[in-house]
């Protein structure tokens, strides 16, 4: 399989703290790679190194054969277009109706009319559970409905890759099990290249083609669900079973 | 000896701190104009901005103007008395008004009021990533947010610079003729004879210079927003400041250039 994204040996550090420490990770096209790892570890920031918000201090990004490092602004943008993005916190334009913020892309990005446009909002909207709301805004809903929202605004244009930076966080087990689906739908209908961030060990299993764990600044554990169900690791052994001993320190 | 040289030590430093962010906002200032130039320019942002800076700022306009020009009659009858010369009390004010406090006032009041929410409102939207996102979106935010920002300023400031000087010219009048007796003809027509187009014109290209200080400075200030809410705060409180001296020194230059 072809890899549409590969790390190199990426290098980043804040002041002083080192969150990436000569990471190196493929992301295969057509596939939904989840990345798993311990809160504050820098799965947030690595997935920013993928869409060129951060610049690694050394080491090689390279999306669709292009290493995304060395471009400009305008290069930059064109390579932005075939992603969507979901933060974590979401990240709506709270100045904008929901409306506004998942038609954002299809009004800069496409010549679709005012018609199509409120079609294609309503459908995302619906995808994600929610019918009716286009009018209120941002501040108006609560924090699962705007996550919601925002993974709508996501996947509004159906880009190449999509980044999910935690999509389930904060949302009731139904829900969970609902966005999982349309996850898993929308990688497979579209044959999308996805990469989300989930620390919902069940969500990870089900979504998956390939897991990779993000340790120490590194990718110290990839493969599949199964290969890393099978694994030894005390890392990701006492990850998965959620357990406060092993080498994983709270403090 | 040692305090002397880190006396000068952080003198230096300020200074080179001061230099860079004036570099910095000129830098802005160049990439704002690239941008305004190429279409598509966000007509609906520029309404929104327009509306917000120009209408919604109009109250403190005209309440600010109104006792500006009435308390400068007050003050200017109290010493023109003193030589009889009341009836130039009105060509004071409309001088005062159009040459200096209406482009000033307003675009002080303007800064606190709209410059502060510009640095405010785009510190939250870097801090909660909303910036990222346009980013994200292929979406520049410069041409999303700031340029929208920077043309309200220079459009809105002069015309509520011109509302500004007609309240406070009103203003003048109603204490001068009504609460002070002045002789209301020689009142209006020292006006006429004293003051020409040129100030008004003068007192409109400074405010549509403020204008640009204002939201440029604000626009900055809130662009490069770090550490969350704190932060917001911070870039607020500096926009205002850094906005407000800039405006006055600006001033200074403006009308030696300019009268
Ligand atoms: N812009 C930044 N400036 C300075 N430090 C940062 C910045 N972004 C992230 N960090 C630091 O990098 C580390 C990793 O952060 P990151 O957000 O990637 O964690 P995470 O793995 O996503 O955690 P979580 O699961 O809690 O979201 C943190 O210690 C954080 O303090
Ligand atoms: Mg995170």
């Amino acid at each position: 399989m072809q890899d549409m994204i590969q790390l190199k040996d990426i290098h980043k550090s804040f002041g002083a703290q080192k969150v990436l420490d000569g990471l190196d990770l493929n992301i295969e096209d057509g596939q939904t790679t989840v990345i798993i790892g311990r809160s504050g570890g820098g799965k947030s920031v690595l997935l920013k190194h993928i869409i060129g918000l951060i610049r690694p201090d050394s080491g090689q990004v390279v999306v669709d054969g292009e290493d995304i490092t060395k471009l400009n602004d305008k290069q930059l943008n064109e390579v932005r277009k075939k992603f969507g993005m979901l933060f974590q916190e979401g990240a709506l334009f709270d100045s904008m109706t929901v409306g506004e913020n998942v038609s954002f892309p299809l009004v800069e990005h496409t010549k679709m009319t005012d018609e199509e446009i409120r079609q294609v909002v309503a459908e995302r909207l619906k995808a994600v559970g929610l019918t009716g709301v286009e009018g209120k805004m941002p501040s108006e809903l609560s924090g699962g409905m705007r996550k919601r929202v925002a993974l709508a605004r996501a996947i509004a244009l159906h880009p190449q890759i999509v980044l999910f930076d935690e999509p389930t966080t904060g949302l009731d087990p139904v829900l969970t099990e609902a966005i999982n689906q349309l996850i898993i739908d929308t990688q497979r209908n579209l044959n999308l290249t996805c990469i989300v961030i989930s620390h919902d060990i069940e969500s990870i299993f089900r979504v998956g083609h390939k897991i990779a764990l993000l340790y120490g600044g590194k990718i110290i554990e990839y493969g599949t669900p199964e290969e890393i169900r099978a694994s030894k690791n005390p890392v990701l052994v006492q990850f998965l079973s959620g357990s406060t001993e092993g080498p994983i320190q709270i403090m | 000896m040692k305090g002397f040289l880190s006396l000068i030590d952080n003198l230096g430093k300020a200074v080179l701190r001061n230099v860079e962010e004036a570099g910095k906002i000129l830098l802005l200032f160049f990439s704002v104009l690239s941008w305004a130039v190429r279409p598509p320019l966000k007509f609906k942002n520029i309404m929104k901005q327009m509306e917000f800076v120009g209408v919604k700022s109009i109250f403190v306009v005209v309440l600010t103007g109104t006792f500006t020009g009435m308390v400068m009659a007050l003050q200017g009858y109290h010493g023109f008395r003193m030589f009889s010369a009341e009836s130039l009390v009105g060509s004071t004010v409309a001088l005062g008004m159009t040459r200096e406090l209406g482009p000033v006032l307003t675009s002080l009041m303007v800064t606190a009021r709209a410059g502060s929410a510009m640095a405010a409102e785009l510190g939250s939207m870097r801090v909660t990533e909303q910036i990222d996102a346009l980013y994200v979106m292929a979406a520049n935010p410069i041409q999303h947010l700031i340029v929208p920002r920077i043309i309200a300023g220079i459009a809105m400031v002069p015309i509520l610079t011109v509302v500004s000087d007609f309240v406070g010219i009103a203003g003048g009048y109603f204490v001068g003729v009504h609460v002070l007796q002045i002789n209301e003809g020689l009142f209006l027509k020292n006006i006429t004879k004293l003051v020409t187009l040129n100030d008004i014109y003068n007192g409109l290209v400074k405010a549509a210079c403020f204008g640009l200080i204002l939201s440029l400075v604000g626009c900055y200030k809130g662009f490069n927003t770090r550490g969350g809410a704190e932060g917001v705060g911070r870039a607020t409180t500096e926009a205002v400041v850094l906005a407000s001296i800039s405006i006055l020194v600006a001033d200074y230059f403006l009308t030696a250039i300019m009268f």
